[in-house]
C-alpha cells in the first residue's frame, strides 16, 4: 500500500492551520510499485500455468470471486459473525487492557512483579488452550472471544504503561494544582494526554483480534470467515477459498488505514 | 516548632559591607533597602502575612538507596499580601522544593507551611502555579486550554467566556484562541499557561522560572506584563528564576538562597514602585541591586561548580 505523509500548514495567525496536503513520497512509491509488481508476478505466473490453477488462482479471479461472494450473500452470515466477533474482541481487549495497565501503573510492586510475564507473553502459544476455552466457554462464539482477548489484551497493557510512563510529570502535576479528583484527572489529564499512546495499543489490539477470531474459528468453530477458508480448503473450492481470504487481506487494509489516518491525527497533537 | 520569621528582621544600609562570613546563614537574611533616602518603610513593616514557612526542611532519598540527602532548609519566609518576591539561588539549591512547598505539591520534611492562616495540605483553594516546562494541554485549542480550570471548577459558560475573552486580549493571543498548542512558539505556549493561571484569580501566584525558555527581549516584555498582571490582580507573588537582573526588575524583595542545602542568605528589598517597567533596568539602582545580588550568589555558585568539579 502506498502511504502518504500529511504536511500540515499553519497559517500566519495560526487559526485553522490544519490544513494536510496530501503528497506521496518517492519511498511511498517504491512501496507501491514492489506491492503492485508481486501481485503482477503472481497474476503472470498463474495466467501462464507455471503456478498451477488447483494451487493458486490468480489475483484477478480472486477480486472478481470475493466480489461475487459479497453479492451472492452466500457468505454474508459467516462475514458478519467474523466481524461481529473481532468488534467485540477488540473493545474487550482495549478495555480490558486499559484497566490493567491503569491498576498496574497505580501500585508499581504489581507491576515489577507482573512485567517480566508480560515481556515473555507472546512466546506462549495462546492456542494450545482452545480446548480449555471449550471445556469451560463451550462450543460458539465465547471461546473464539475469548482466545482473541487473550491475544490481543497485552499489548493493550504495555501501552498504557508506555503512555502513562511518557505522560510530563508537569501534567501530573497540573491537574494537582486544579485540584481535580484523581477520577477527573485520569478522564480529563492522563486519558487525552496518553490517548497518543493508547492507540498503538489500540491498532494492535485489533491486528490481533482478527488474527485471535479468524485464526480461531478454523479449529473452534462451525460458521465464520475462518471456518469457511477452511471448509472451502477441505473440499478443493478454490474460488471460494481465495475470495474469502481476498475480502479479509482488503478489511484488514482498509481497518488498519483509517486506524492510521487517526493516529496520524493523534500523532501531530503530540508534538510538544 | 514555630521559628521567629528571621527573613523580614533586619533593615541595613546598602552601603554596610555584605561580605561577612554567616554562621548560620539563614539566620544571617536581611532586608537591604537601596531606596534613597531614609523616610521609606520597608514593605514588611506595613504589610500582613499571606504564606508563611516556618522551620520548612526538605529531605529526599538518593535515587536507588535509602541513603537521604539534605535539600532545602530549615527555612522561615514570610510572603506578604501583594507583594512581588523572587527567590534567586545556585542550580539544585531547592528553589523549586520551596515553590512546592508553598503550592502544597510536596510535603515538608519537617516544618509548616501555611496560607492565608492555614497549614497547608495539599493545594490550596487560591494558589495558582505556573511551570517552567510546557504544560500546555496539546489535545486542547489554546482558548479551551485557558478555559480548562475554571471549566473544571465549575464556573457558568458566561462567566468562562468573559475570563478567557478578558484573558486572551491581555496575553496577546486572541488571533491565537482557536490554534493548538503544537502551533505556537515556547514563548506562546507559555502565556498560555499564565493565562490558565490568572483566569482562575489566584491569590497566591507561583511562579518556577516561567521565562526559562524565551530569549532576552520577550523575557522583559513578558516582565512588564507581568508587572501589569499583578498590580491588576492584587495577587502575591513568588517568582522562582535563574535571572538576576528579572528578580532585580520585577520583585519587591529578592532572597537569595545559598547552595544546597538551600537557604536564605540574603533578602534584598529592592525598593521600587509599585507602578514599575521594565524602565527601570536603565537606573543606577539597578546596577546596584544586581551587583549586590550577583556578589553574595557568586560565592554559593562557586561552591556548586567546586563540588560539581570535585
Amino acid at each position: 500500500m502506498a502511504s502518504a505523509e500529511p504536511d500540515v500548514k499553519v497559517s500566519a495567525n495560526g487559526r485553522m492551520g490544519r490544513r494536510a496536503r496530501w503528497h506521496i513520497s518517492t519511498e511511498s512509491y517504491l512501496r507501491a510499485a514492489v506491492v503492485i509488481g508481486f501481485i503482477a508476478l503472481i497474476e503472470a505466473l498463474c495466467r501462464s500455468g507455471i503456478i498451477p490453477h488447483n494451487t493458486m488462482i490468480a489475483p484477478s479471479s480472486m477480486l472478481m470471486n470475493s466480489i461475487d461472494i459479497l453479492h451472492s450473500g452466500r457468505f454474508s452470515h459467516d462475514i458478519l459473525t467474523t466481524f461481529g466477533n473481532i468488534i467485540v474482541a477488540s473493545i474487550l481487549s482495549v478495555l480490558l487492557g486499559f484497566g490493567i495497565g491503569l491498576a498496574l501503573h497505580a501500585v508499581p510492586p504489581a507491576r515489577r512483579a507482573v512485567e517480566p510475564f508480560l515481556s515473555a507473553y507472546y512466546a506462549v502459544p495462546t492456542f494450545i488452550f482452545y480446548p480449555v476455552f471449550i471445556v469451560v466457554l463451550g462450543v460458539g462464539a465465547r471461546p473464539i472471544i475469548a482466545i482473541a482477548v487473550l491475544l490481543a489484551v497485552v499489548t493493550m497493557i504495555t501501552a498504557t504503561l508506555n503512555g502513562l510512563d511518557r505522560m510530563p510529570t508537569v501534567l501530573h502535576k497540573t491537574a494537582l494544582v486544579m485540584r481535580l479528583s484523581p477520577w477527573r484527572a485520569a478522564l480529563h489529564i492522563k486519558l487525552p494526554a496518553t490517548l497518543p499512546y493508547l492507540f498503538t495499543g489500540v491498532k494492535l489490539s485489533v491486528a490481533y483480534a482478527f488474527i485471535g477470531v479468524i485464526a480461531s474459528e478454523f479449529i473452534l468453530s462451525g460458521s465464520g470467515i475462518g471456518y469457511a477458508i477452511g471448509y472451502a480448503y477441505n473440499n478443493f473450492q478454490n474460488g471460494d477459498m481465495y475470495g474469502l481470504m481476498f475480502i479479509v487481506l482488503v478489511s484488514v487494509t482498509l481497518v488498519n488505514v483509517a486506524l492510521n489516518r487517526i493516529d496520524r491525527r493523534f500523532q501531530l497533537r503530540r508534538k510538544r | 516548632m514555630t521559628l521567629p520569621n528571621r527573613a523580614s528582621l533586619k533593615v541595613v544600609d546598602i552601603a554596610a559591607p555584605c561580605d561577612e562570613p554567616a554562621s548560620h546563614p539563614s539566620a544571617d537574611a536581611r532586608i537591604v533597602d537601596v531606596t534613597p533616602g531614609a523616610d521609606r518603610l520597608p514593605i514588611t513593616q506595613v504589610k500582613e502575612p499571606h504564606a508563611t514557612l516556618s522551620g520548612v526542611t526538605r529531605y529526599f532519598n538518593k535515587h536507588g538507596s535509602k541513603e537521604r540527602f539534605h535539600a532545602l532548609g530549615p527555612i522561615d519566609l514570610t510572603l506578604y499580601k501583594g507583594e512581588f518576591f523572587s527567590v534567586v539561588g545556585p542550580s539544585g539549591c531547592g528553589k523549586s522544593t520551596l515553590l512546592d512547598a508553598f503550592a502544597g505539591l510536596a510535603k515538608p520534611t519537617d516544618g509548616t507551611v501555611t496560607f492565608e492562616g492555614h497549614v497547608v495540605k495539599g493545594v490550596p483553594d487560591g494558589v495558582g502555579v505556573v511551570f517552567q516546562e510546557d504544560a500546555s494541554f496539546p489535545w486542547l485549542t489554546v482558548r479551551d486550554n485557558i478555559a480548562f480550570g475554571i471549566r473544571m471548577a465549575g464556573l457558568d459558560a458566561a462567566e468562562v467566556k468573559r475570563r478567557v475573552d478578558y484573558a486572551l486580549g491581555f496575553m496577546g493571543l486572541k488571533d491565537f484562541a482557536k490554534a493548538f498548542p503544537a502551533q505556537l512558539s515556547g514563548g506562546m505556549r507559555q502565556r498560555v499557561c499564565i493565562a490558565r493561571t490568572l483566569v482562575t484569580q489566584p491569590r497566591l501566584i507561583l511562579l518556577d522560572e516561567p521565562f526559562g525558555a524565551l530569549d532576552q527581549q520577550t523575557r522583559l516584555l513578558m516582565g512588564d506584563e507581568l508587572l501589569r498582571l499583578w498590580r491588576e490582580t492584587s495577587a502575591t507573588v513568588l517568582l522562582i528564576t535563574h535571572a538576576l537582573d528579572e528578580a532585580a526588575m520585577l520583585s519587591d524583595r529578592v532572597g537569595v538562597m545559598s547552595a544546597r542545602p538551600g537557604l536564605f542568605i540574603d533578602i534584598v528589598e529592592t525598593g521600587w514602585p509599585r507602578e514599575r517597567d521594565s524602565t527601570v533596568v536603565s537606573t543606577p539602582r539597578f546596577g546596584e541591586i544586581n551587583a549586590r545580588l550577583w556578589d553574595k550568589l557568586r560565592i554559593e555558585s562557586m561552591k556548586v561548580m567546586g563540588a560539581g568539579g570535585a
